[in-house]
């Protein structure tokens, strides 16, 4: 429940439920946890052991995996999969799934290459730009939505179209042109340019510092209303546990060429997206439609306009992902938005430990669930293995992560947790 | 037993879905602090009169008195803003959300920047299952997928009880469940009662029947066909009148003059 960063000590989904009475000391927190995790409630466990694994595997086999550079690379290039796929997050929690981000990909990234050409008459400074392509995005999500939520069409079918659909657009648009180089200085930058040292470690310890701030404030709060709250040690544990990960990250960066723009657009993207989920009605109501659509109707949640928002603000997140594609390539053409993106796109959340089924999921699924997709390609790549080799590889990743989220159900049903 | 005003009340209340007349002139009635059981066999009307009630349905004829007052119930909303609410037989609550969360859907507690706010509704929703003396519940933070067929109907009353409401339908909530969860839900079911609520009672059991309710209200083919204090009557009559009650009009013939 408070998770809004990735800190790597609180393993389970939401902060393990209190039993009435006093505060319980770290041990009992401890030993809960891992009844929890015994019981199928797995969290974002597999998937880090699953990244350890990975990281081993390829730096065993070339000691160029776990370099400073190349960490800075695999983010780059896990920028736009993740990107997509906390969109992703947002239709698989009601149980729809949106086949068309790739293509929404795709025309966001020509939309942009073509509003800030600088031959065109209307030339768009970026500001400009990036509103209207979010507003594009935003607008095919809305269509989307409509079409299945009033025609009542499946998301499956919608979206199958809108993969065709958007596909054809993105040819339309780029027309006799084949490729367009994106020459707007703000673009080109946004996934080629980093930060200075200085400044990122004033962010990272500006972030360190809100996360703390807001863990003491509910603790402060719960105290107030005279509810249990977490042990003290548990709350340092897990400002201790973000503070090392992120001054880490910050770290190897600046061993190289420094944090990219992408990431910390992502990490800002991340928080907020988390705080939407956690913290907003909003977010609630979204979890309650994926787990029961009629409850949540007859408690009064427009379902519609629910599952409308959600896939437009899965189709805003393709068509940023979009923008940070078309950035890191500097240019689009008319392949932009296929090949594997989809996919990956999808697989993201799914690995991370988003349900398919609806009403379990988290942004950090699709922050994790790319990582280990980027991993793998970029470990693939340096061992210079074919893309048909990546893919097989990929594949049995996918399939076991679904497998081990299957099992975990299991665990969790005879539990009388499912 | 309650010799009150009825808080709820229904007059000549007829509704037909087409060609089936699935109420015709119903009377029924509840006062606060009274638990009014409600039978019939399947196809009675029991479920098109609390949907009537609920606002689901709208009546074809007849009136509905709130506190005395004539009201027209146009949807769940009206019902809810009177102080009626629900417990459907299926409860309606999301597996994955927790029990607090469950327990506010759709009325959540916001704090600045339209933060949930957690705190409060934690602390009420514990508040109100410490009020109906629901034990059973080992943390309201636990999901309600991992909850047991009693504890689940025991969230469902309990949210439905929160809102300052006064009457409080229950449609078959010990169905499908054991012999001690059922024994937890008829307890709960009576507290509601001492707590000055109205209580509609819908069931097929007449044990449970039997056992907590004042007064019952018997329905056959869409009519009111008897009404009885528990304590004057036995459960052979109960039966008897719910399969072969005196009917004041037979169904398919029209014309039929009313007794």
């Amino acid at each position: 429940m408070s998770a809004t960063a990735p800190a790597p000590v609180e393993g389970g989904p939401g902060a393990p439920a209190v039993a009435a009475g006093g505060d319980e000391t770290l041990q009992d927190y401890a030993r809960r946890w891992w009844a929890g995790v015994k019981a199928g409630e797995l969290g974002s466990l597999p998937i880090v052991v699953g990244l350890i694994i990975i990281a081993i595997i390829f730096q065993a086999k070339n000691d160029n995996f776990l370099t400073a550079g190349n960490f800075v690379n695999l983010i780059v290039q896990a920028a736009a999969i993740t990107t997509i796929g906390m969109g992703i997050v947002f239709v698989l929690l009601l149980g729809e799934i949106d086949l068309s981000v790739g293509f929404v990909s795709g025309v966001a990234g020509v939309v942009t290459a073509l509003l800030t050409l600088p031959d065109n008459s209307n030339v768009f400074a970026a500001g400009p730009t990036m509103v209207i392509v979010l507003l594009v995005g935003l607008g095919i999500g809305t269509l989307h939505g409509l079409i299945i939520t009033k025609v009542g069409i499946p998301s499956f079918v919608v979206t199958l179209a809108g993969l065709l659909g958007w596909n054809g657009v993105v040819l339309l648009l780029i027309g006799d042109r084949g490729t367009v180089i994106i020459q707007n200085d703000f673009f080109v930058g946004f996934a080629n340019d980093f930060l200075s040292d200085a400044a990122s470690w004033i962010v990272a310890i500006a972030g360190i510092a809100l996360y703390a701030a807001m863990l003491f404030w509910q603790r402060i709060q719960r105290a107030r209303h005279g509810l249990p709250s977490a042990p003290d040690s548990l709350l340092i544990l897990r400002v201790a546990g973000l503070a090392i990960a992120v001054l880490a990250v910050v770290y190897v960066c600046n061993q190289d060429r420094g944090i990219p723009y992408v990431m910390l657009m992502l990490a800002g993207v991340f928080i907020f997206w988390t705080y939407v989920l956690n913290r907003t009605k909003f977010g609630r109501h979204i979890y309650a439609v994926g787990g029961n659509a009629e409850a949540a109707r007859r408690a009064g949640i427009s379902v519609d306009n629910i599952r409308i928002a959600c896939f437009a603000i899965c189709s805003m997140m393709a068509a940023l992902g979009g923008i940070v594609l078309a950035s890191r390539l500097r240019s689009v053409d008319t392949g932009a938005g296929g090949g594997s993106i989809l996919l990956y796109a999808i697989a993201a959340p799914v690995i991370g430990g988003t349900s398919l089924f609806g009403g379990r999921g988290t942004i950090k699924s699709a922050v994790l669930g790319a990582l280990v997709i980027a991993s793998i390609d970029n470990g693939l790549g340096l061992l210079g293995l074919s893309a048909g080799t990546k893919f097989v590889i990929t594949a049995g990743v996918l399939l076991l992560a679904v497998t081990v989220d299957s099992i975990a159900r299991k665990g969790r049903e005879s539990a009388g947790r499912a | 037993m309650s010799n009150k005003d009825p808080i709820l009340e229904l007059r000549g209340v007829s509704k037909s879905f087409g060609a089936v007349q699935a109420l015709y002139k119903v009377d029924f009635h509840v006062a606060p602090g009274e638990v009014m059981a409600l039978v019939g066999d399947n196809g009675a009307g029991k479920s098109t009169l609390i949907k009537s009630i609920a606002g689901i349905h709208t009546i074809d004829e007849g009136e509905i008195l709130f506190d005395g007052q004539p009201v027209t119930i146009h949807g769940p909303k009206d019902a809810a803003k009177l102080g009626i609410e629900v417990v459907y037989q299926d409860l309606a609550l999301c597996d994955n959300l927790d029990v607090v969360q469950n327990m506010f859907l759709g009325r959540e507690e916001l704090s600045s920047l339209r933060r949930l706010d957690e705190t409060t509704m934690e602390r009420r929703a514990s508040d109100t299952l410490a009020s109906l003396s629901v034990t059973t519940i080992r943390s309201v933070r636990q999901t309600v997928a991992g909850l047991s067929g009693g504890q689940r109907q025991s969230v469902a009353v309990a949210k439905a009880v929160m809102w300052n409401s006064k009457v409080v339908i229950l449609d078959e909530p010990t169905a499908a469940l054991g012999v001690a969860q059922t024994r937890q839900v008829l307890d709960l079911v009576k507290r509601l009662g001492e707590q000055g609520l109205a209580v509609v009672l819908i069931s097929h059991n007449l044990h449970d029947i039997f056992e907590v309710a004042d007064s019952i209200t018997v329905l056959r083919l869409g009519q009111n066909v008897a009404e009885y204090k528990r304590a004057d009557v036995t459960q052979t009559q109960v039966v008897e009148a719910i399969t072969a009650g005196k009917l004041s009009k037979v169904p398919g013939v029209q014309d039929e003059v009313i007794a």
